[in-house]
This record gives C-alpha cells, structure tokens and sequence, in this order.
C-alpha cells in the first residue's frame, strides 16, 4: 500500500531520449518552452507597436521577419506569440485531467448502474463536437482567456474520463484492491493508494497529449477570434489576420504557422516516444475528443 | 438481432434527450439569458421583463425546456435574437450546404483512405508506407486551419488552380456549392483520410500477419486471391465504427474550415452566431449538430451489424 509515487523524471527522459524520434521532439519542446519564458526579454521590439511608415516590410536587419499589415514586428510577435496560449493550455489541463481522472477511476471502482450512468452522459457531451461546446460557453460568458480555462478543462477532461475508467477497469478485480475493500477502505482511499499508481503512467502520458491538443484548441479559437484577445499576439490570431495579405506579406503568415506547427509536431513525437518507452498505448487524437 | 437493434436504436434516443438537456441547461445554468447578453448592460428592468415575456422566458425552467425540445421536433427551432428570423429558415440553406461540404469529403475521402490504407499496409514500413504514414501524421497533427491556409497558399496563391475563397452566396444552387466545395473539401479529405488510413493500415498490418491468411498463403491461393479475398474484407469491417467516429471529427472540422474558405454552411453560421451572441441560434445549431453525430453513429452501427454476423448476438 503505497501513495501515487512521483513520475520516475529522470527513467522518463533516458527513455526518451534513447530514441531518434525522442530526441528530435524533446529539443523542439524545450526550445519552445524556453523562448517562451525568455520572449519578454529577448524581443527586440514592442509587440503591438504600429508603424504606419513600416507596413508589410519584407524581411531586413531592423525587421527579421518582416512586418504585418499595421507595422508590427512579426519577429517580436512569433516569440511572444505562444505564451498565452500555452499558459491557458496548461491550466486547462490540470483541470481536464484532476476531474477526468477522479471520475474515471471512481466510476470504474463503483462499477454496475453509476458506472453505466456516468458513461452514458459522458458519451452524451461528446457527441457533441467539442468546439460547438466551447462555442456555446463562449457565446454566453463571452471570449476571454479567464472563460476559457474552465470551459476547455471541462470538455477535454470527458476524454480522460474515458481513458481513465478503461485504465483502471484492468486492476479493479485484481486481488489488492478486493483486499482493501475487505479490509474496509473507504472508495476515495481505494481510488487513490491502490488504482492511481497503476494508471498513472497512462494518465501522464495522456495529460502531456491532452496539452497539445488544449493549445491546438486555443489556437483555433484564436483563429476563430474567440480565443486569445489583441493586442496580446497569439499564433492562431496572426494566421488569421495575415491570411489576406498572403500574397503580399507571406512572412506575417509563414513564421507563426511554422511556430504553432513545429511546437505541436515536436510534442507528438516526445510523447510517442514516451509512451512507446512505458508501453502505454496511447490514443491517438480521439475524432471528436 | 432484434434484440440488438432495439437496444441500439434506443441508446441512440437516450443520447439524442441528454444531448438536448446538456444543450439548453449549459446556458441556463450561465449568468445571463438571450434577453440580457442582446440588450447589454444599459437594459431597464422594464425592457428586460418584456423581452422575457416575449421569448417565454418567465417560465420554469422545466417548462421551457419542454416546449423547446418539442417545437424542435417540429421544425420550429425558435426566434434568432440578432437577425429577428425564424431560425428554421436560416439554419435550413446552410445545413444543406455542409452537407453538400461533408457529402463531397466522404465520397470522395472515404475510398482514397480506405485504398492507401490497404496499400500502405500490405508492405509496412516499406517506402510508400512511409511516405502514405508520414503525410497522414502530419495532417493529423497539423491543426485544420493551418492545413486550410496551406491548401489557399499552395493551389490558389501559388498555382492559381482554384479560387481561395468562396464568394457565392447561401442560397446559391447546388452545383454551384459543389464547385466552391473543391479546395474545403480537399482540406477536410487530408485530414478525414489520415485518421482513416491509419487504422486501416493498422487493421490490414495484424490481419496480414493472422493464421487464416497464413493458411491461404501455404494452400498456394495467389497473392491477388489472399489479398482480395482474405485480408481486404477483414481489414476493413473495424474500419466502419472508425468512419463512425471520424464523422464527430468532420463535424466539428466544418466549423473551422468552413470559416477559412468562408464558406456559406451551418459551421461558419455558428461562428457568426458567437460573435453576435445569438444565444438561441447558437443552441439550435449545436443541438443539430449532435444530432448529425448520433445518427451517423447510428447508421455507422447499423452497417457494421448487417456486415458483421458476429456482432448480432448480445454480449453480456
């Protein structure tokens, strides 16, 4: 009888970075998270700063990347563009996963008619294709990036949910946890000391794939215009607003869709990666999750 | 097999009345109603109460629900706040419209990855494996407004082959949407194909290695025969719940592309409709939506259950 154990980090990385694919996606990810953390100082000019005397400047010394449509430097906003996105996927995540995680397992614990209920709605809720869902939420609370840390914590959390109860339905009948139920532990206790460390591998390897798709998500309503509000820059919300000036500014367009693009693929090959290490099965991008 | 059917049908109807309370009570349950996020902040507690008592607003919950769902299933979708129309009328050109969008992705998509599934499958990890699988993980990771932008800027910008952006309207004629649909559907075909292609080439990849096709194999059947006759029809029975699946994707896909390519369909309506704050627009269309899915899975089901005997029985 033990406690979830800590992620065994340094095993995780070694297995990692054995492989090519692994290592290929661990550089990009953590080059990512750095420039993330360093754009406020490493950028060389203010964000949202308009100069109408420099619009849709093709690449020079003063202008790395150029400039977009209203003279802003598409240098500064491609580094600085991620960071709000990936602050709300992180959030969303720890959401998504905590309730997730606490509902799957409980509900294969419980087993019989709860089981059968709860699985149900789930099943219900993702029906509907999660962005009609966000969009719902945001047509009611309005877009903001504070709104949309619950409203996506709660949609991508059903898929854990999901994960979760076929994880832990593996150990409900096996002899340790039938002892504990004799020995008169109390469900929250069983879910906690003896189910949770045998899934959490599984769930960790979810979680880091449920970040992805979360900042996937925010980019897109980014796009959408839903998402992350100007003058904060965001990846989604240059796409979208560069898209008509494509082919004279090709610049404003390419760097952050190169950005968005190499972050997300660089995490997918991490986390195959992992998971190929641990011998979790990892689902792929569930249609409709 | 009655038994079964019945059982699916009825959960398909079990899910379709969760679908609907999840779909009106999310927004009851918010702050604010349809009558407060149209009129604003400055809304007198008079203007309030009459726009309540005009959309029905002033009865229970329950009540509302009620009447919501049963003048759904007439037809009646209820009042736009914005555009002061019956939403019946607006939503009905533009769910023709996507259909057109998902009919010309699925006939199209469906056979091309059900074929370079197979293909890629018979020789795994051999260099048209390779190059079929890496194109699909990209699409697959790749989010669809950044693949639609791809497909503007390569065919339209760069080869000039196709217009970028649709520029007909809602109520145009059908084979007109069909022309229009070329370059959204050829976005939603590489992303639909990837996620079916791979389950394809996986399917196709464990039953090439099974004792059956072993069997045929040493009997000296032709590779042809083995192919055809053994491993295609195995292959892709699983693959029928996978489209099943796939068509949430294609749903939920339609509103992101539908607005790259500003084409005039239900998905770009919803978009709309979030920006305005049509709350009961966006409720009708969400509701349609998942509707749309459990009757595909549905159907989905249904086919798998005629071609697959095994599945008739009940399990318990």
């Amino acid at each position: 009888m033990r406690g979830a154990r800590p992620l065994a980090v340094p095993q995780v990385l070694h297995d990692v970075l054995a492989q090519r694919s692994g290592r290929i996606g661990f550089v990009i990810v953590c080059l990512h998270l750095s420039v993330a953390v360093a754009a406020p100082m490493i950028a060389p000019q203010d964000p949202a700063h308009q100069d109408a005397a420099a619009m849709l400047q093709s690449p020079s010394l003063a202008h790395w990347f150029g400039t977009d449509r209203l003279g802003r430097d598409v240098f500064s906003r491609t580094l600085l563009g991620g960071r709000e996105a990936m602050l709300i996927a992180t959030l969303a995540t720890v959401i998504a996963m905590a309730w997730g995680s606490a509902l799957g397992i409980l509900a294969a614990l419980i087993g019989g008619r709860t089981d059968a209920i709860v699985m149900r709605f789930v099943d219900a809720m993702m029906s509907i294709p999660w962005i009609l869902m966000v969009m719902l939420f945001v047509a009611a609370l309005g877009s903001s990036s504070v709104a949309l840390v619950p409203v996506l914590g709660f949609s991508y959390g059903l898929s854990v949910v999901y994960l979760a109860r076929a994880a832990t339905l593996d150990f409900v009948t096996r002899d340790f946890v039938v002892a504990a139920q004799i020995r008169g532990h109390s469900r929250w206790s069983i879910a906690a000391t003896e189910l949770l460390p045998n899934v959490q591998d599984s769930l960790a390897v979810q979680g880091a794939m449920q970040w992805s798709w979360i900042l996937l998500a925010v980019s897109s309503l980014s796009f959408l215009g839903m998402g992350v509000a100007p003058p904060t820059p965001d990846w989604g919300q240059m796409i979208a607003d560069a898209r008509g000036i494509m082919q004279r500014a090709p610049w404003a367009l390419i760097w952050p869709m190169l950005a968005l693009s190499s972050l997300v693929i660089g995490m997918n090959l991490a986390v195959d990666a992992w998971a190929r290490a641990t011998g979790v099965e990892r689902n792929r991008r569930v249609p409709g999750a | 097999m009655a038994a079964v059917l019945l059982e699916r049908i009825g959960l398909a109807l079990v899910t379709m009345v969760i679908i609907a309370v999840v779909v009106f009570f999310a927004l009851d349950l918010m702050p604010g109603d349809a009558c407060s996020v149209t009129l604003g902040r400055g809304a007198s507690d008079s203007m309030l109460a009459a726009c309540h008592a005009r959309l029905g607003l002033d009865q229970p919950p329950l009540w509302r629900f009620i009447t919501w769902a049963g003048d759904f299933l007439r037809g009646d979708l209820g009042i736009s706040m914005q555009r002061e129309r019956p939403i019946a009328e607006i939503v009905g050109w533009r769910l023709r419209n996507t259909l057109i969008l998902a009919g010309v992705t699925s006939v199209i998509g469906i056979p091309l990855a059900l074929g370079l599934g197979v293909l890629a499958g018979l020789n795994p990890e051999g260099p048209l494996d390779m190059a079929i699988s890496g194109v699909a993980i990209f699409a697959m990771t790749v989010p669809e407004f950044i693949s639609g932008t791809l497909m503007i800027l390569v065919f339209s910008v760069i080869l000039g082959w196709a217009a970028g952006v649709v520029t007909i309207g809602y109520k145009a004629p059908a084979f007109e949407l069909v022309k229009a649909s070329i370059l959204p559907a050829a976005t939603l075909i590489f992303i639909l194909a990837a996620h079916i292609l791979r389950m394809v080439r996986a399917s196709v990849v464990e039953v090439m290695q099974s004792d059956f096709v072993q069997m045929a194999r040493l009997k000296g059947a032709s590779r042809r025969r083995v192919i055809w006759h053994h491993v295609v029809p195995n292959a892709l029975l699983p693959a029928i719940s996978i489209i099943g699946l796939t068509m949430a994707w294609l749903l939920g896909g339609v509103v992101i592309v539908e607005s790259v390519f500003n084409f005039p369909g239900l998905g770009r309506l919803a978009v709309d409709a979030v920006a305005d704050q049509d709350l009961p627009l966006v409720q009708a269309i969400a509701l349609l939506f998942g509707l749309i899915y459990v009757l595909t899975n549905l159907g989905a089901d249904l086919v798998a259950l005629i071609l697959n005997p095994r599945l008739r029985t009940r399990r318990q």
